[in-house]
Protein backbone atom coordinates (compact mmCIF):
# COMPACT_ATOMS: atom_id res chain seq x y z
CA UNK A 1 0.00 0.00 0.00
CA UNK A 2 3.04 2.23 0.40
CA UNK A 3 2.90 3.30 -3.20
CA UNK A 4 -0.31 5.30 -2.76
CA UNK A 5 1.04 8.78 -2.17
CA UNK A 6 -0.07 12.39 -2.16
CA UNK A 7 -3.26 14.37 -1.74
CA UNK A 8 -5.60 15.29 -4.59
CA UNK A 9 -8.53 17.59 -4.92
CA UNK A 10 -11.11 17.38 -7.69
CA UNK A 11 -11.55 20.98 -8.82
CA UNK A 12 -15.07 21.96 -9.72
CA UNK A 13 -16.04 24.19 -12.61
CA UNK A 14 -19.29 25.34 -14.05
CA UNK A 15 -19.42 26.30 -17.72
CA UNK A 16 -15.71 26.92 -17.84
CA UNK A 17 -15.37 28.89 -14.60
CA UNK A 18 -13.80 27.52 -11.45
CA UNK A 19 -16.19 27.46 -8.54
CA UNK A 20 -15.14 29.00 -5.25
CA UNK A 21 -15.32 25.59 -3.59
CA UNK A 22 -12.26 24.52 -5.63
CA UNK A 23 -10.17 27.02 -3.68
CA UNK A 24 -11.74 25.90 -0.41
CA UNK A 25 -10.68 22.34 -1.24
CA UNK A 26 -7.15 23.54 -1.97
CA UNK A 27 -7.03 25.40 1.35
CA UNK A 28 -8.10 22.32 3.24
CA UNK A 29 -5.98 19.84 1.30
CA UNK A 30 -2.85 22.02 1.62
CA UNK A 31 -2.95 21.44 5.38
CA UNK A 32 -3.24 17.67 4.86
CA UNK A 33 -0.43 17.60 2.27
CA UNK A 34 1.88 19.50 4.59
CA UNK A 35 1.16 17.18 7.49
CA UNK A 36 2.00 14.24 5.23
CA UNK A 37 4.93 16.10 3.60
CA UNK A 38 3.35 15.04 0.32
CA UNK A 39 2.53 16.87 -2.90
CA UNK A 40 -0.89 18.42 -3.52
CA UNK A 41 -2.44 17.60 -6.87
CA UNK A 42 -5.59 18.96 -8.49
CA UNK A 43 -7.65 17.31 -11.19
CA UNK A 44 -9.42 19.69 -13.54
CA UNK A 45 -11.87 18.23 -16.04
CA UNK A 46 -13.30 20.72 -18.52
CA UNK A 47 -12.89 22.37 -21.88
CA UNK A 48 -10.44 25.20 -22.62
CA UNK A 49 -9.45 25.75 -19.02
CA UNK A 50 -5.69 26.24 -19.11
CA UNK A 51 -5.87 29.62 -17.38
CA UNK A 52 -7.99 28.10 -14.65
CA UNK A 53 -5.35 25.40 -14.21
CA UNK A 54 -2.81 28.17 -13.55
CA UNK A 55 -5.19 29.67 -10.97
CA UNK A 56 -5.23 26.34 -9.14
CA UNK A 57 -1.44 26.53 -8.87
CA UNK A 58 -1.60 30.13 -7.60
CA UNK A 59 -4.05 28.85 -4.98
CA UNK A 60 -1.86 26.01 -3.72
CA UNK A 61 -1.71 23.05 -6.14
CA UNK A 62 1.71 21.56 -6.92
CA UNK A 63 0.45 19.67 -9.96
CA UNK A 64 -2.68 20.17 -11.99
CA UNK A 65 -3.88 17.25 -14.08
CA UNK A 66 -5.78 19.01 -16.82
CA UNK A 67 -8.05 16.99 -19.07
CA UNK A 68 -9.50 18.97 -21.95
CA UNK A 69 -12.41 17.67 -23.99
CA UNK A 70 -15.63 19.28 -25.26
CA UNK A 71 -17.72 16.59 -23.55
CA UNK A 72 -16.30 17.72 -20.19
CA UNK A 73 -17.79 21.21 -20.52
CA UNK A 74 -20.91 19.95 -18.67
CA UNK A 75 -20.91 17.39 -15.93
CA UNK A 76 -21.28 14.02 -17.64
CA UNK A 77 -21.26 11.12 -15.17
CA UNK A 78 -19.73 8.59 -17.59
CA UNK A 79 -16.97 10.77 -19.03
CA UNK A 80 -16.08 12.35 -15.67
CA UNK A 81 -15.98 9.00 -13.87
CA UNK A 82 -13.94 7.39 -16.67
CA UNK A 83 -11.33 10.17 -16.64
CA UNK A 84 -11.02 10.40 -12.87
CA UNK A 85 -10.83 6.63 -12.45
CA UNK A 86 -8.12 6.42 -15.10
CA UNK A 87 -6.05 9.17 -13.46
CA UNK A 88 -6.40 7.70 -9.97
CA UNK A 89 -5.35 4.21 -11.10
CA UNK A 90 -2.43 5.69 -12.99
CA UNK A 91 -1.11 8.16 -10.38
CA UNK A 92 -2.25 6.43 -7.17
CA UNK A 93 -2.95 9.34 -4.81
CA UNK A 94 -3.52 8.29 -1.18
CA UNK A 95 -6.31 10.81 -0.61
CA UNK A 96 -8.84 12.32 -3.02
CA UNK A 97 -11.25 15.02 -1.85
CA UNK A 98 -14.06 16.60 -3.85
CA UNK A 99 -16.81 19.08 -3.07
CA UNK A 100 -20.04 17.85 -1.52
CA UNK A 101 -22.03 19.43 -4.35
CA UNK A 102 -24.49 17.79 -6.73
CA UNK A 103 -21.50 17.00 -8.97
CA UNK A 104 -19.14 15.73 -6.26
CA UNK A 105 -21.86 13.75 -4.56
CA UNK A 106 -22.59 11.98 -7.84
CA UNK A 107 -19.04 11.47 -9.11
CA UNK A 108 -17.40 10.32 -5.88
CA UNK A 109 -19.83 7.51 -5.03
CA UNK A 110 -19.26 6.23 -8.57
CA UNK A 111 -15.52 6.35 -7.87
CA UNK A 112 -15.90 4.48 -4.58
CA UNK A 113 -17.96 1.80 -6.32
CA UNK A 114 -15.54 1.41 -9.20
CA UNK A 115 -12.36 1.51 -7.12
CA UNK A 116 -13.75 -0.62 -4.30
CA UNK A 117 -12.81 1.86 -1.61
CA UNK A 118 -14.40 3.90 1.17
CA UNK A 119 -16.02 7.30 0.82
CA UNK A 120 -17.19 9.68 3.51
CA UNK A 121 -19.88 12.19 2.55
CA UNK A 122 -20.17 15.86 3.34
CA UNK A 123 -17.26 16.19 5.78
CA UNK A 124 -16.90 19.38 7.79
CA UNK A 125 -13.45 18.53 9.20
CA UNK A 126 -10.50 16.65 7.76
CA UNK A 127 -7.29 15.83 9.56
CA UNK A 128 -4.39 13.40 9.49
CA UNK A 129 -3.98 10.82 12.24
CA UNK A 130 -0.42 11.30 13.49
CA UNK A 131 0.56 7.68 14.16
CA UNK A 132 -0.82 6.22 10.96
CA UNK A 133 -1.01 9.06 8.44
CA UNK A 134 -4.64 8.08 7.82
CA UNK A 135 -7.26 10.63 6.83
CA UNK A 136 -9.67 11.44 9.66
CA UNK A 137 -13.01 12.50 8.24
CA UNK A 138 -15.55 14.17 10.48
CA UNK A 139 -19.12 14.65 9.33
CA UNK A 140 -22.51 15.50 10.75
CA UNK A 141 -25.45 13.10 10.58
CA UNK A 142 -29.09 13.16 11.64
CA UNK A 143 -29.34 16.85 10.95
CA UNK A 144 -26.10 17.74 12.68
CA UNK A 145 -27.22 16.17 15.94
CA UNK A 146 -24.50 13.56 15.75
CA UNK A 147 -20.91 13.98 14.59
CA UNK A 148 -18.88 10.99 13.51
CA UNK A 149 -15.18 10.67 12.75
CA UNK A 150 -14.53 8.07 10.09
CA UNK A 151 -11.46 6.59 8.48
CA UNK A 152 -10.61 4.18 5.68
CA UNK A 153 -7.88 2.01 7.21
CA UNK A 154 -7.05 -0.48 4.47
CA UNK A 155 -8.45 0.68 1.14
CA UNK A 156 -6.94 3.23 -1.20
CA UNK A 157 -7.45 5.89 -2.12
CA UNK A 158 -9.25 7.41 0.85
CA UNK A 159 -12.17 9.38 -0.59
CA UNK A 160 -14.16 12.22 0.94
CA UNK A 161 -16.54 14.92 -0.14
CA UNK A 162 -16.32 18.19 1.76
CA UNK A 163 -19.18 20.52 2.53
CA UNK A 164 -18.87 23.83 0.67
CA UNK A 165 -18.09 26.83 2.89
CA UNK A 166 -16.78 24.65 5.70
CA UNK A 167 -13.27 26.03 5.06
CA UNK A 168 -12.07 29.43 3.80
CA UNK A 169 -10.69 29.50 0.25
CA UNK A 170 -6.88 29.47 -0.02
CA UNK A 171 -5.10 32.75 -0.70
CA UNK A 172 -3.93 33.54 -4.21
CA UNK A 173 -0.18 33.89 -4.62
CA UNK A 174 0.90 34.55 -8.20
CA UNK A 175 4.53 33.80 -7.35
CA UNK A 176 3.72 30.15 -6.64
CA UNK A 177 5.14 27.56 -8.99
CA UNK A 178 3.60 24.33 -10.06
CA UNK A 179 3.23 22.06 -13.00
CA UNK A 180 0.30 21.83 -15.38
CA UNK A 181 0.14 18.32 -16.75
CA UNK A 182 -2.03 18.28 -19.86
CA UNK A 183 -3.20 14.71 -19.97
CA UNK A 184 -4.45 13.26 -23.21
CA UNK A 185 -6.62 10.26 -22.50
CA UNK A 186 -7.83 7.52 -24.84
CA UNK A 187 -10.89 8.66 -26.79
CA UNK A 188 -12.95 5.69 -25.56
CA UNK A 189 -12.97 7.26 -22.06
CA UNK A 190 -15.12 10.08 -23.42
CA UNK A 191 -17.82 7.73 -24.68
CA UNK A 192 -20.99 8.40 -22.79
CA UNK A 193 -24.51 7.10 -22.43
CA UNK A 194 -25.75 10.60 -21.58
CA UNK A 195 -26.91 13.44 -23.73
CA UNK A 196 -27.09 16.88 -22.15
CA UNK A 197 -30.12 18.52 -23.75
CA UNK A 198 -29.98 21.89 -22.12
CA UNK A 199 -29.74 23.97 -19.04
CA UNK A 200 -32.21 26.27 -17.37
CA UNK A 201 -30.64 28.69 -14.95
CA UNK A 202 -32.50 29.18 -11.71
CA UNK A 203 -34.18 32.53 -11.19
CA UNK A 204 -31.91 34.98 -9.35
CA UNK A 205 -33.93 34.50 -6.21
CA UNK A 206 -33.49 30.75 -6.11
CA UNK A 207 -29.89 30.60 -7.10
CA UNK A 208 -26.76 30.51 -5.01
CA UNK A 209 -28.45 30.10 -1.66
CA UNK A 210 -25.67 27.63 -0.78
CA UNK A 211 -23.05 30.16 -1.87
CA UNK A 212 -24.51 33.28 -0.27
CA UNK A 213 -22.68 35.04 2.57
CA UNK A 214 -26.01 36.10 4.01
CA UNK A 215 -29.25 34.10 4.02
CA UNK A 216 -32.48 35.67 5.20
CA UNK A 217 -35.00 32.94 5.86
CA UNK A 218 -38.78 33.27 5.79
CA UNK A 219 -40.87 31.20 8.18
CA UNK A 220 -44.57 30.72 8.72
CA UNK A 221 -44.48 33.40 11.39
CA UNK A 222 -44.52 36.00 8.62
CA UNK A 223 -48.24 35.30 8.51
CA UNK A 224 -48.91 36.37 4.93
CA UNK A 225 -47.13 36.02 1.59
CA UNK A 226 -46.90 39.83 1.19
CA UNK A 227 -44.40 39.89 4.02
CA UNK A 228 -42.00 37.97 1.81
CA UNK A 229 -41.23 41.29 0.17
CA UNK A 230 -39.76 42.47 3.46
CA UNK A 231 -37.55 39.39 3.63
CA UNK A 232 -36.52 39.95 0.02
CA UNK A 233 -35.75 43.59 0.67
CA UNK A 234 -33.63 42.77 3.71
CA UNK A 235 -31.73 40.07 1.81
CA UNK A 236 -31.07 42.55 -0.99
CA UNK A 237 -29.79 45.23 1.38
CA UNK A 238 -27.38 42.76 2.97
CA UNK A 239 -26.30 41.32 -0.38
CA UNK A 240 -27.76 37.96 0.51
CA UNK A 241 -30.18 35.32 -0.69
CA UNK A 242 -33.69 34.43 0.42
CA UNK A 243 -34.48 31.06 1.96
CA UNK A 244 -37.63 29.48 3.31
CA UNK A 245 -38.75 26.83 5.74
CA UNK A 246 -40.53 23.72 4.56
CA UNK A 247 -43.89 25.18 5.60
CA UNK A 248 -43.34 28.27 3.46
CA UNK A 249 -42.25 26.20 0.45
CA UNK A 250 -45.10 23.71 0.85
CA UNK A 251 -47.55 26.62 0.80
CA UNK A 252 -46.06 27.71 -2.49
CA UNK A 253 -44.75 31.05 -1.21
CA UNK A 254 -41.24 30.17 -2.36
CA UNK A 255 -39.94 27.54 -4.80
CA UNK A 256 -38.28 24.32 -3.61
CA UNK A 257 -34.68 25.36 -4.45
CA UNK A 258 -35.03 27.96 -1.65
CA UNK A 259 -35.92 25.39 1.00
CA UNK A 260 -33.52 25.17 3.94
CA UNK A 261 -33.55 22.05 6.10
CA UNK A 262 -33.38 18.29 6.16
CA UNK A 263 -35.50 17.83 3.04
CA UNK A 264 -34.01 20.89 1.35
CA UNK A 265 -30.61 22.52 1.39
CA UNK A 266 -27.92 22.81 4.00
CA UNK A 267 -26.45 26.30 4.17
CA UNK A 268 -23.60 27.70 6.23
CA UNK A 269 -23.43 31.42 5.50
CA UNK A 270 -21.61 34.04 7.55
CA UNK A 271 -24.96 35.44 8.66
CA UNK A 272 -28.34 33.73 8.87
CA UNK A 273 -31.40 35.75 9.78
CA UNK A 274 -34.44 33.66 10.66
CA UNK A 275 -37.68 35.66 10.31
CA UNK A 276 -40.70 34.06 11.93
CA UNK A 277 -39.04 30.64 11.90
CA UNK A 278 -40.03 28.39 14.80
CA UNK A 279 -36.96 26.17 14.47
CA UNK A 280 -38.15 22.60 13.93
CA UNK A 281 -35.29 20.16 14.26
CA UNK A 282 -35.45 19.49 10.52
CA UNK A 283 -34.92 23.19 9.85
CA UNK A 284 -32.05 23.52 12.30
CA UNK A 285 -30.35 20.68 10.42
CA UNK A 286 -30.06 22.93 7.39
CA UNK A 287 -28.66 26.06 9.05
CA UNK A 288 -26.92 25.34 12.31
CA UNK A 289 -23.52 25.52 10.64
CA UNK A 290 -24.03 29.27 10.03
CA UNK A 291 -21.36 31.51 11.54
CA UNK A 292 -23.78 34.02 13.10
CA UNK A 293 -27.50 33.61 13.59
CA UNK A 294 -30.08 36.28 14.30
CA UNK A 295 -33.61 35.05 14.97
CA UNK A 296 -36.78 37.10 15.18
CA UNK A 297 -39.86 35.40 16.59
CA UNK A 298 -42.91 36.32 18.64
CA UNK A 299 -42.64 33.24 20.83
CA UNK A 300 -39.90 33.62 23.49
CA UNK A 301 -39.69 29.82 23.74
CA UNK A 302 -39.17 29.25 20.01
CA UNK A 303 -36.65 26.50 19.40
CA UNK A 304 -34.80 28.68 16.87
CA UNK A 305 -33.55 30.86 19.75
CA UNK A 306 -31.48 27.93 21.02
CA UNK A 307 -29.20 28.20 18.00
CA UNK A 308 -29.25 32.00 17.74
CA UNK A 309 -26.53 34.44 18.78
CA UNK A 310 -29.06 37.24 18.88
CA UNK A 311 -32.66 36.35 19.75
CA UNK A 312 -35.21 39.09 19.12
CA UNK A 313 -38.60 38.49 20.70
CA UNK A 314 -41.09 40.39 18.57
CA UNK A 315 -43.28 40.55 15.51
CA UNK A 316 -41.31 40.30 12.26
CA UNK A 317 -43.91 42.42 10.51
CA UNK A 318 -43.16 45.27 12.90
CA UNK A 319 -39.42 44.83 13.10
CA UNK A 320 -38.46 44.19 9.47
CA UNK A 321 -39.83 47.47 8.00
CA UNK A 322 -37.97 49.45 10.66
CA UNK A 323 -34.79 47.45 10.19
CA UNK A 324 -34.93 47.96 6.41
CA UNK A 325 -35.44 51.69 6.86
CA UNK A 326 -32.53 51.92 9.28
CA UNK A 327 -30.19 49.92 7.04
CA UNK A 328 -31.12 52.12 4.08
CA UNK A 329 -30.28 55.24 6.09
CA UNK A 330 -26.94 53.74 7.04
CA UNK A 331 -26.24 52.93 3.41
CA UNK A 332 -27.02 56.47 2.30
CA UNK A 333 -25.26 58.34 5.07
CA UNK A 334 -22.53 55.83 5.94
CA UNK B 1 -41.61 -1.58 -17.13
CA UNK B 2 -40.19 -3.33 -14.12
CA UNK B 3 -39.09 -0.94 -11.44
CA UNK B 4 -37.01 -1.44 -8.31
CA UNK B 5 -37.35 1.09 -5.50
CA UNK B 6 -34.72 1.04 -2.76
CA UNK B 7 -35.95 2.32 0.61
CA UNK B 8 -34.41 2.78 4.04
CA UNK B 9 -35.79 2.39 7.55
CA UNK B 10 -34.84 5.49 9.58
CA UNK B 11 -35.67 7.01 12.96
CA UNK B 12 -38.60 9.44 12.72
CA UNK B 13 -36.99 12.87 13.05
CA UNK B 14 -40.37 14.38 13.95
CA UNK B 15 -40.10 12.43 17.20
CA UNK B 16 -36.55 13.46 18.04
CA UNK B 17 -36.36 15.82 21.00
CA UNK B 18 -33.50 17.88 22.31
CA UNK B 19 -32.31 17.34 25.86
CA UNK B 20 -32.88 20.75 27.50
CA UNK B 21 -29.92 20.37 29.85
CA UNK B 22 -27.26 19.26 27.41
CA UNK B 23 -28.64 20.58 24.13
CA UNK B 24 -28.11 17.18 22.51
CA UNK B 25 -30.50 14.81 20.80
CA UNK B 26 -32.51 12.20 22.65
CA UNK B 27 -32.45 9.05 20.52
CA UNK B 28 -33.98 6.50 22.84
CA UNK B 29 -37.39 5.14 21.98
CA UNK B 30 -37.66 6.89 18.62
CA UNK B 31 -39.98 4.92 16.32
CA UNK B 32 -38.76 3.92 12.87
CA UNK B 33 -40.38 4.89 9.56
CA UNK B 34 -39.68 4.75 5.85
CA UNK B 35 -37.14 7.45 4.96
CA UNK B 36 -39.39 10.41 4.07
CA UNK B 37 -37.31 11.23 0.98
CA UNK B 38 -37.87 7.68 -0.34
CA UNK B 39 -41.63 8.32 -0.56
CA UNK B 40 -40.95 10.44 -3.65
CA UNK B 41 -39.20 7.48 -5.31
CA UNK B 42 -42.10 5.16 -4.43
CA UNK B 43 -44.65 7.68 -5.74
CA UNK B 44 -42.76 8.16 -9.01
CA UNK B 45 -42.62 4.38 -9.50
CA UNK B 46 -46.40 4.14 -8.96
CA UNK B 47 -47.02 6.90 -11.51
CA UNK B 48 -44.81 5.17 -14.07
CA UNK B 49 -46.63 1.88 -13.49
CA UNK B 50 -49.98 3.62 -14.02
CA UNK B 51 -48.73 4.80 -17.40
CA UNK B 52 -46.66 1.92 -18.67
CA UNK B 53 -47.79 -1.09 -16.65
CA UNK B 54 -45.36 -3.54 -15.13
CA UNK B 55 -44.30 -4.39 -11.63
CA UNK B 56 -42.73 -2.51 -8.73
CA UNK B 57 -40.45 -4.24 -6.26
CA UNK B 58 -39.44 -2.44 -3.05
CA UNK B 59 -36.11 -3.42 -1.54
CA UNK B 60 -34.61 -2.59 1.82
CA UNK B 61 -31.74 -3.77 3.99
CA UNK B 62 -31.89 -3.62 7.75
CA UNK B 63 -32.94 -5.36 10.94
CA UNK B 64 -36.25 -7.29 10.99
CA UNK B 65 -37.97 -4.11 12.25
CA UNK B 66 -37.19 -2.50 8.87
CA UNK B 67 -40.21 -4.43 7.59
CA UNK B 68 -42.17 -1.38 8.73
CA UNK B 69 -40.59 0.72 5.96
CA UNK B 70 -41.51 -1.90 3.35
CA UNK B 71 -45.08 -2.11 4.65
CA UNK B 72 -45.40 1.63 4.12
CA UNK B 73 -44.29 1.17 0.51
CA UNK B 74 -46.73 -1.74 0.12
CA UNK B 75 -49.56 0.34 1.54
CA UNK B 76 -48.92 2.94 -1.17
CA UNK B 77 -49.22 0.22 -3.81
CA UNK B 78 -45.91 -1.46 -4.67
CA UNK B 79 -46.34 -5.07 -5.77
CA UNK B 80 -43.67 -6.91 -3.84
CA UNK B 81 -41.27 -6.25 -1.00
CA UNK B 82 -37.92 -7.81 -0.13
CA UNK B 83 -35.93 -7.27 3.04
CA UNK B 84 -32.25 -8.11 3.16
CA UNK B 85 -31.82 -9.07 6.75
CA UNK B 86 -29.01 -11.02 8.36
CA UNK B 87 -26.85 -10.38 11.41
CA UNK B 88 -23.85 -10.52 9.10
CA UNK B 89 -25.16 -7.48 7.17
CA UNK B 90 -24.95 -5.36 10.33
CA UNK B 91 -22.56 -2.43 10.46
CA UNK B 92 -22.41 -2.04 6.67
CA UNK B 93 -21.20 1.34 5.42
CA UNK B 94 -22.53 2.84 2.19
CA UNK B 95 -20.20 0.74 0.04
CA UNK B 96 -21.12 -2.57 1.66
CA UNK B 97 -24.81 -1.60 1.67
CA UNK B 98 -24.74 -0.74 -2.02
CA UNK B 99 -22.85 -3.95 -2.76
CA UNK B 100 -25.38 -6.09 -0.89
CA UNK B 101 -28.27 -4.29 -2.60
CA UNK B 102 -26.59 -4.78 -5.97
CA UNK B 103 -26.49 -8.53 -5.41
CA UNK B 104 -30.19 -8.52 -4.60
CA UNK B 105 -30.99 -6.34 -7.63
CA UNK B 106 -29.21 -8.85 -9.85
CA UNK B 107 -31.02 -11.76 -8.26
CA UNK B 108 -34.49 -10.17 -8.40
CA UNK B 109 -34.11 -8.37 -11.73
CA UNK B 110 -33.70 -7.50 -14.47
CA UNK B 111 -35.25 -4.06 -13.88
CA UNK B 112 -35.76 -1.31 -16.42
CA UNK B 113 -35.43 1.41 -13.82
CA UNK B 114 -34.13 1.71 -10.27
CA UNK B 115 -35.39 4.61 -8.18
CA UNK B 116 -33.91 5.91 -4.93
CA UNK B 117 -34.57 8.89 -2.67
CA UNK B 118 -31.98 11.65 -2.75
CA UNK B 119 -30.57 10.61 0.64
CA UNK B 120 -31.75 9.24 3.96
CA UNK B 121 -32.66 11.61 6.76
CA UNK B 122 -30.44 9.79 9.26
CA UNK B 123 -27.09 9.13 7.57
CA UNK B 124 -27.62 11.88 4.98
CA UNK B 125 -24.85 10.60 2.72
CA UNK B 126 -26.82 10.21 -0.51
CA UNK B 127 -24.14 7.73 -1.59
CA UNK B 128 -25.91 4.40 -1.70
CA UNK B 129 -27.97 5.28 -4.81
CA UNK B 130 -25.10 6.28 -7.11
CA UNK B 131 -22.87 3.53 -5.69
CA UNK B 132 -25.56 0.96 -6.44
CA UNK B 133 -25.95 2.28 -9.98
CA UNK B 134 -22.21 2.20 -10.61
CA UNK B 135 -21.87 -1.32 -9.20
CA UNK B 136 -24.59 -2.50 -11.58
CA UNK B 137 -22.91 -0.67 -14.46
CA UNK B 138 -26.02 1.48 -15.01
CA UNK B 139 -26.14 5.12 -16.05
CA UNK B 140 -26.93 7.21 -12.97
CA UNK B 141 -28.92 10.45 -12.96
CA UNK B 142 -29.00 12.14 -9.57
CA UNK B 143 -31.22 14.90 -8.11
CA UNK B 144 -34.02 14.28 -10.63
CA UNK B 145 -36.81 16.83 -10.23
CA UNK B 146 -38.89 15.68 -13.20
CA UNK B 147 -39.12 12.79 -15.62
CA UNK B 148 -39.93 14.68 -18.81
CA UNK B 149 -40.32 11.74 -21.13
CA UNK B 150 -39.73 8.05 -21.08
CA UNK B 151 -39.74 5.45 -23.80
CA UNK B 152 -40.13 2.01 -22.25
CA UNK B 153 -37.94 -0.71 -23.66
CA UNK B 154 -39.79 -2.98 -26.10
CA UNK B 155 -38.35 -4.06 -29.42
CA UNK B 156 -36.00 -1.10 -29.21
CA UNK B 157 -33.92 -0.06 -26.20
CA UNK B 158 -35.72 2.39 -23.96
CA UNK B 159 -34.60 5.84 -22.92
CA UNK B 160 -35.45 8.47 -20.34
CA UNK B 161 -35.27 12.24 -20.33
CA UNK B 162 -35.00 14.03 -16.97
CA UNK B 163 -34.55 17.40 -15.37
CA UNK B 164 -32.06 17.40 -12.52
CA UNK B 165 -31.71 20.12 -9.93
CA UNK B 166 -28.16 21.44 -9.52
CA UNK B 167 -26.82 24.45 -7.62
CA UNK B 168 -27.02 26.68 -10.69
CA UNK B 169 -30.21 25.42 -12.25
CA UNK B 170 -31.93 22.55 -14.00
CA UNK B 171 -29.88 20.34 -16.27
CA UNK B 172 -31.90 18.46 -18.87
CA UNK B 173 -30.35 15.11 -19.63
CA UNK B 174 -31.21 11.93 -21.49
CA UNK B 175 -29.89 8.42 -21.04
CA UNK B 176 -30.62 4.84 -22.02
CA UNK B 177 -32.60 2.34 -19.97
CA UNK B 178 -32.00 0.50 -17.75
CA UNK B 179 -30.84 3.34 -15.50
CA UNK B 180 -30.76 4.39 -11.86
CA UNK B 181 -32.28 7.69 -10.75
CA UNK B 182 -32.18 9.46 -7.42
CA UNK B 183 -35.11 11.85 -7.05
CA UNK B 184 -35.64 15.07 -5.08
CA UNK B 185 -38.70 16.23 -3.23
CA UNK B 186 -39.75 18.53 -6.05
CA UNK B 187 -40.59 15.60 -8.36
CA UNK B 188 -44.09 14.85 -7.02
CA UNK B 189 -46.40 14.78 -4.05
CA UNK B 190 -46.51 11.29 -2.54
CA UNK B 191 -50.01 9.84 -2.10
CA UNK B 192 -51.33 8.84 1.29
CA UNK B 193 -52.04 5.14 1.64
CA UNK B 194 -55.69 4.20 1.38
CA UNK B 195 -57.42 2.15 4.08
CA UNK B 196 -57.49 -0.87 1.74
CA UNK B 197 -53.81 -0.30 0.96
CA UNK B 198 -52.95 -0.36 4.63
CA UNK B 199 -54.99 -3.50 5.15
CA UNK B 200 -53.34 -5.25 2.21
CA UNK B 201 -49.89 -4.16 3.39
CA UNK B 202 -50.52 -5.60 6.83
CA UNK B 203 -51.36 -8.98 5.31
CA UNK B 204 -48.71 -8.96 2.58
CA UNK B 205 -45.76 -11.26 2.78
CA UNK B 206 -42.37 -9.61 3.04
CA UNK B 207 -39.74 -11.80 1.48
CA UNK B 208 -36.57 -12.05 3.50
CA UNK B 209 -33.19 -12.70 1.96
CA UNK B 210 -30.06 -13.69 3.89
CA UNK B 211 -26.34 -13.82 3.15
CA UNK B 212 -26.70 -17.29 1.66
CA UNK B 213 -29.69 -16.28 -0.48
CA UNK B 214 -27.49 -13.64 -2.12
CA UNK B 215 -24.48 -15.97 -2.48
CA UNK B 216 -22.39 -13.49 -0.51
CA UNK B 217 -19.32 -14.22 1.56
CA UNK B 218 -19.30 -12.73 5.08
CA UNK B 219 -16.23 -10.63 4.21
CA UNK B 220 -18.12 -8.96 1.34
CA UNK B 221 -20.83 -7.39 3.45
CA UNK B 222 -21.63 -5.90 6.85
CA UNK B 223 -18.90 -4.32 8.94
CA UNK B 224 -16.35 -6.77 7.60
CA UNK B 225 -17.03 -5.78 4.02
CA UNK B 226 -17.00 -2.05 4.77
CA UNK B 227 -13.97 -0.01 3.71
CA UNK B 228 -14.73 2.71 6.27
CA UNK B 229 -14.67 2.57 10.05
CA UNK B 230 -16.34 4.94 12.50
CA UNK B 231 -13.68 5.80 15.05
CA UNK B 232 -15.57 8.32 17.15
CA UNK B 233 -19.13 9.54 17.62
CA UNK B 234 -20.00 12.66 19.56
CA UNK B 235 -23.06 14.79 20.16
CA UNK B 236 -22.43 18.46 19.58
CA UNK B 237 -24.48 20.87 21.62
CA UNK B 238 -26.95 23.03 19.76
CA UNK B 239 -26.72 25.89 22.15
CA UNK B 240 -24.99 29.19 21.53
CA UNK B 241 -24.36 32.01 23.97
CA UNK B 242 -27.68 33.57 23.03
CA UNK B 243 -28.42 37.20 23.75
CA UNK B 244 -32.18 37.58 24.28
CA UNK B 245 -33.80 40.90 23.47
CA UNK B 246 -37.41 41.42 24.45
CA UNK B 247 -38.06 45.10 23.79
CA UNK B 248 -39.80 47.57 21.49
CA UNK B 249 -39.33 47.17 17.73
CA UNK B 250 -37.14 50.29 17.70
CA UNK B 251 -34.88 48.93 20.41
CA UNK B 252 -34.77 45.56 18.63
CA UNK B 253 -33.61 47.25 15.43
CA UNK B 254 -30.81 49.02 17.29
CA UNK B 255 -29.71 45.71 18.81
CA UNK B 256 -29.60 44.09 15.37
CA UNK B 257 -27.66 46.98 13.84
CA UNK B 258 -25.09 47.01 16.62
CA UNK B 259 -24.74 43.22 16.37
CA UNK B 260 -24.11 43.51 12.62
CA UNK B 261 -21.57 46.28 13.21
CA UNK B 262 -19.79 44.42 15.98
CA UNK B 263 -19.40 41.32 13.80
CA UNK B 264 -18.37 43.38 10.77
CA UNK B 265 -21.37 42.18 8.81
CA UNK B 266 -22.41 45.55 7.41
Amino acid sequence: MAEWHGVWIVAEQWQGELKRVSFELLGRARVLAEKLKAPLGAVLLGHKMKEAAQELIYHGADQVYLVDHPILFHFDPDAYANCLEFLIREERPAIVVAAATTTGRTLMPMMAARLGTGLTADCTELDIEEETGLLLQTRPAIGGNVMATIKTPKHRPQLATVRPRSHPPSERDSSRNGEIIEVSLPEELFKTRFKVLGFEKLGTEETRIEDADVVVCAGRGLGRPDSLNLVRELAKLLGGAIGGTRAVVDQGWLPYPCQVGLSGKTVSPKLYIACGVSGAIQHLAGMRGSRFVIAINKDPHAQIFRVADLAIVGDVNEILPRLIKRLRELKEHG
Amino acid sequence: MNILVAVKYVPDTDEIRIDEATGTMIREGIPGIINPLDLYAVEEALRLRERYGGKIVALSMGPPAAEAALREALSMGVDQAFLLTDRRFAGADTWATAYTLSRAAKKLGPFDLILCGERATDGETGQVGPELGAMLGLPVITYVSQIEELCPPSAKPGWIRCRRLTEEGYQRVETSLPALLTVVKEINEPRLPTFQGKLAARRARIHRLSLEDLDLKPQETGLEGSPTRVVKVFYPSLARATKMVNASPEKAVEEIVSFLREKALL
